[in-house]
Formats: structure tokens, C-alpha cells, sequence
């Protein structure tokens, strides 16, 4: 079962305009690998949903869109027809089923038997970690109960691919860190074609193997969880995936003259007005007298792994800075800065 | 003595409403069981005019109920399928088709009835039927069904879960029939009470689709008071709450169990 099954699916110029107008969605051409977990990340109307829901067969894309699965044009054929394995936001568990007919109910539609039946519902009960629940009613579950038996019921018919809408959402903040660590192990496990929604970039870059940006129904960006964090494309991937701080410069033979000083980026070419990235853990605080940049302590909030400093007169815009918990700062402190010239990212496609 | 006060105008209001709405309906069923109405009671208790009601009446009975019954199957399998497709596509078009259906709450029962003369009166054998009344009472009565089984699905997020059905593979009828419906019973069960008990008690509509062969209920009692002594008149009263009672106390009890199941989720 490790090894990777289900389809590759191909989106192929889907865009998508409802009744009403409205432009959810651009032309998108995408390819999704046979195994892979590719996850769509975005803030809310995006677009992430209804690419979702396209691939799914719940929406039709714009005429000249097409969906392929293995090559093959699905676009026609309706949901109930292209095999597929979907966990909804709310679950949409059956609420006049247990558990048990719940997870057995795809194996029943497509007239699989009793005994065989009940033999898939205990392998996936175990797989989830749901025993003993397999006789409970829909409304005698917990939150978390009710997402396992979701995904259970979802990868029951072993479909050719399995599509997530935001399946953690739903639940608390300390729930959804723990589910988010079974969740990767099971689809490893499963090794299933896997689509994920989400507008969490945590969730996004633990469980993904690519992760694809959306923003305003157009991919920002397609990459792995660091290419998107390390090399973002633009400032908006930039801000959404993680802290950033952007600053705009002038550059000189690949140094950047900041208010603060000089910093070197990796590039000698670097020339003219730029806008680069640089993460707040990849700047350490050093000793003012030797350092090439320099900054006064604004604000300091201490976060138990780290504390996140605000620094001023480095940049035109409040630099953040996360610096180890044990670091003695003081408010209006002077601090040197000193940044790696690789973890400096100029944006290519922004202009100031 | 505010408190006095307002004792006293909560009991005159108390004795007020059982004035109008108890004592007439205590005397009136007392008098179907009364020998001679005008000697009143002391003339003795009888059950003479109930069993004259029945010989002359029970056709209107027997009538009434299975006018009542194909009312529900039909409104059943239009109702419960149209709620379904109007609550799934949700767009314009289905609001405007649940309007229009609505639309027969608020048209007087004597209008739909000229307009049903009007447009299929000439059809004699089919207007010579208790089928007649039947359309009559389905185009009254389906709202009930429809908007009451509509009411179920917007709380249980039907369209996600007929969604979900969906992608594990389910065709449109399997959905319906292995989830949309169980999940609508307490939407179902409220709706047929409902249309059971409308349909046995109409009387503006059936008054006019009625022939003196396709009497129900309650046209039989509008005939009864017209011509037959006060007793007989008041025994079909009587005949006619045995009958409407039950109906009426289940469609509570079911209301309240909906109402709490539905609560629960």
C-alpha cells in the first residue's frame, strides 16, 4: 500500500465565471503527478475551492476548460462517476448511518458484499484509529472522530484521487496541530494523487509536496514548501507564506544601501532599484560596533520558542527580527545586524 | 391591589375565551348525544343520532379519508422530490417554482375552485370523480408538504451531504432514497399530518367541486345543518372531532419530536 497509486490529473485552461458575473477563476493549467500531495493555498475567495470542485466535477469549468485524469478527458463525466474521494469543510457525514455504514457506503454503491464490505470498514477503522466507535450515531462524535471518519469514508472505495477541502478547519487550534501530523503519515501511507485546500500555510507546507499559491483566482506560485518559503515569487507569496520583511533599495553591485547600512546579497549583478525579502529568523543580532547594519530595539514580545523583535531605523519600515529566547534585549537598545547574503530574496518580478 | 387586578383581568379573559371556544363546542357535541335538544339534557342521553349519522353519512366519512390518503401520496411523490431539486438548485428559477407553488395559500379556496371548473370541468367522467376534489386538495395542500420538507433540508445542509453522496459514487435516485429522504422524516412526517388533516377539514374548495354523488366530510355537515333536525346535525359534529382529534394531537407530538432530533445535530 506504500507504493504510489491512483491517477495523474491535468487541469488543463480551466476558468470558471458563475451566472452572476463573477470571475472566480482564471485560466489554470496544472499538472499533479500520480502520488503526489499537491496542496492549493490561499486567502478566502481565491479561487482554491472552486478549482477544487472543478477537478472534483462538482463545478464545470468555462468552455474550453478540460479536467484529465491519466490523460484521459474527464470534464463530462459527473462526480459520481469519476472516482474520486472527497472530505468536505463540515464533513457531510450521513447522520442517519453509524459510523461503520458511513465508511461502507461507497463500497455498497458500487455492490461490493456484506463480508467484504465489513472487512475494508475494520482495515480503515484501524487504519484511523477509530475502534469501538463503529455503532455510534453521527452526533455522538467529537470533532476529530467526525474528520477520521470522513477520511475514512473518503479512501473506503480506494478512489483515484483523494481531494480535501479544508478538513481541519472545523477544529480547535491544539487539535488541528495534532490531526495535521496524522494526516501527512496516513496519505504517506496511502500514497494516494491527494489535492488539499487550505488557507493555512503551516498545514500548507507540512502535508504538501508542492504547494500552489492561489490569489484573486490566479496561481501566484508553484513550488515546493521551501522553494515557496525561500524563493517566493513575488511580494505577495512573500507575505502570505510565512513573516517577511520586504525592503526596497537601491542596489550597487549586489549591496543594498539601507538606512541602517550596507547589506550584501549574494548576487554581485544586483543593480538599481530592487525590492527584496529577508525572513526575521534569518537575521541575528550581533554587536553594533563591528556590524555593517544596524537598528534600535522598538519592541520586544517573547513567544516562549523565540522573541520577535521590532527594530527601527534599519529599513523606512519596522524590521522585524526573531532572536533567541536567552538574548538579554532591552527596549531602545542599539543592536548590530547580521544577515546572511543568501537569505536575502530579491523579488524579480516587483518593481518598487 | 394591582396585582388584584390584573387577577381579575386575566380570569375574565380566561372565562372569555372558554365562553367562545369550549362551551359552544361542549354544547354542540353534548346536543348530538342529547334525546331532545329543546327538553335538553334531562330528556336523556342517546346515541340514535350518531348512528343515523353514520347511515346516512358514512359514504362522506369513508370518502373524506380516501380522499385524504391519495391527497397525501400524491402531494408525497411531487412534494418530496420537488422540495428536494427546488432546496438543491437554489437559484431564481427554483425560488420563483416555490412561489408559485406557495401562491394557492393565499388565493380564497372558492377562486382555485372556479379556476379548476373553468379549465378542466369539461373532462365529465373526470369531474364527475372524487379524483376531482383530489386535484383540488393537492393544489391546497402541496405547499404544506413542500415547505415543510424545504424547512428540514436548510437545517441539515442537504446539499453538502447530497454532495458527499455524490462523490462516493451515489447516481441522483440512490441519493435520494438512501440519504436525502432519511434525513428529511421528521420534514415528511410533519408535512403528511399536515395534509391529512387539511385535506379531511376543506370545505371552500370541495364546496365547490363537489357533486351530490362526491361528498365529503364536510360538505356532508354543511348539508346536515342545512336540512336535518339540530341532533343529527350536532351528532356529525361530534363525528367529525372523534375524527379530526387524534390526527391533530399526533401531528404535535411528531412537530415536537422533528423539532428536538433536528435540535440535536
Amino acid at each position: 500500500m506504500t507504493s504510489a497509486h491512483g491517477v495523474a490529473v491535468g487541469v488543463a485552461a480551466c476558468a470558471k465565471t458563475f451566472p452572476d458575473g463573477t470571475r472566480a477563476l482564471e485560466p489554470i493549467t496544472l499538472d499533479v503527478a500520480r502520488g503526489e500531495t499537491l496542496v492549493f493555498l490561499g486567502p478566502s475567495g481565491c479561487g482554491k475551492t472552486t478549482l477544487l470542485r472543478i477537478i472534483a466535477g462538482l463545478e464545470q469549468p468555462d468552455r474550453g476548460g478540460r479536467v484529465l485524469f491519466n490523460g484521459a478527458d474527464v470534464t463530462a463525466i459527473p462526480i459520481e462517476r469519476r472516482n474520486v474521494g472527497m472530505v468536505f469543510q463540515s464533513y457531510a457525514l450521513f447522520p442517519n448511518m453509524t459510523v461503520a455504514e458511513n465508511i461502507g457506503y461507497g463500497l455498497k454503491i458500487r455492490g461490493i458484499d456484506r463480508a467484504e464490505r465489513a472487512q475494508r470498514v475494520a482495515e480503515l477503522v484501524a487504519l484511523t484509529g477509530i475502534e469501538g466507535l463503529e455503532q455510534r450515531r453521527i452526533d455522538q462524535l467529537s470533532g476529530g472522530q467526525r474528520q477520521r471518519v470522513a477520511l475514512a469514508r473518503a479512501v473506503a472505495a480506494r478512489p483515484s484521487v483523494l481531494l480535501l477541502d479544508e478538513p481541519l478547519t472545523a477544529l480547535d487550534a491544539a487539535l488541528r496541530e495534532r490531526l495535521r501530523f496524522e494526516l501527512d503519515s496516513l496519505l504517506r501511507m496511502l500514497g494516494i494523487t491527494t489535492i488539499y485546500v487550505t488557507h493555512d500555510q503551516a498545514e500548507a507546507m507540512a502535508l504538501g509536496d508542492r504547494v500552489v499559491v492561489m490569489r484573486k483566482g490566479a496561481i501566484a506560485q508553484v513550488g515546493t514548501p521551501r522553494e515557496i518559503y525561500f524563493v517566493p515569487a513575488n511580494r505577495f507569496v512573500a507575505e502570505f507564506v510565512g513573516a517577511a520583511n520586504l525592503l526596497t533599495a537601491r542596489a550597487v553591485n549586489g549591496v543594498l544601501n539601507l538606512t541602517g547600512g550596507k547589506l550584501v546579497t549574494a548576487d554581485v549583478n544586483t543593480a538599481g532599484d530592487v525590492v527584496a525579502m529577508v525572513r526575521p529568523e534569518s537575521i541575528s543580532v550581533v554587536a553594533p560596533e563591528a556590524a555593517s547594519l544596524s537598528g534600535q530595539i522598538e519592541r520586544i514580545s517573547f513567544v516562549g520558542d523565540r522573541q520577535r523583535l521590532t527594530v527601527r531605523g534599519t529599513i523606512e519600515r519596522p524590521l522585524l527580527v526573531d532572536a533567541p529566547n536567552t538574548l538579554n534585549l532591552k527596549i531602545g537598545e542599539r543592536i548590530g545586524l547580521a544577515i546572511d547574503p543568501h537569505a536575502v530574496r530579491v523579488l524579480p518580478g516587483e518593481r518598487p | 391591589m394591582g396585582n388584584r387586578l390584573s387577577f381579575l383581568a386575566q380570569l375574565a379573559l380566561t372565562l372569555l375565551v372558554a365562553a367562545f371556544l369550549i362551551v359552544p363546542a361542549i354544547l354542540s357535541m353534548l346536543a348530538g348525544v342529547t334525546a331532545n335538544y329543546f327538553r335538553g339534557i334531562r330528556s336523556g342521553l342517546t346515541l340514535q343520532w350518531v348512528m343515523q349519522v353514520w347511515e346516512l353519512y358514512a359514504d362522506t366519512i369513508v370518502r373524506s379519508f380516501a380522499v385524504a390518503l391519495i391527497t397525501l401520496a400524491v402531494t408525497l411523490i411531487v412534494g418530496v422530490p420537488a422540495a428536494y431539486a427546488l432546496h438543491v438548485r437554489g437559484d431564481r428559477l427554483a425560488r420563483a417554482v416555490e412561489e408559485i407553488i406557495t401562491l394557492p395559500l393565499a388565493i380564497p379556496g372558492l377562486a382555485i375552485a372556479l379556476a379548476l371548473l373553468l379549465a378542466y370541468g369539461g373532462l365529465s367522467d373526470f369531474r364527475r370523480s372524487s379524483l376531482f376534489i383530489v386535484a383540488g386538495h393537492v393544489v391546497f395542500t402541496l405547499p404544506f408538504m413542500v415547505r415543510s420538507v424545504i424547512a428540514v433540508f436548510a437545517l441539515i445542509d442537504v446539499k453538502t451531504l447530497d454532495e458527499s453522496a455524490s462523490s462516493l459514487g451515489a447516481s441522483a435516485w440512490r441519493r435520494f432514497r438512501d440519504v436525502i429522504v432519511p434525513n428529511a422524516v421528521p420534514g415528511i412526517l410533519a408535512g403528511s399530518l399536515m395534509v391529512v388533516t387539511l385535506s379531511l377539514g376543506e370545505f371552500n374548495l370541495t364546496w365547490m367541486l363537489h357533486t351530490p354523488l362526491t361528498k365529503t366530510l364536510p360538505v356532508g355537515l354543511a348539508d346536515s345543518y342545512a336540512s336535518m333536525r339540530l341532533e343529527v346535525a350536532s351528532a356529525y359534529t361530534l363525528v367529525f372531532f372523534v375524527m379530526i382529534i387524534p390526527l391533530l394531537v399526533a401531528m404535535q407530538i411528531f412537530a415536537d419530536r422533528a423539532g428536538r432530533q433536528v435540535a440535536l445535530r
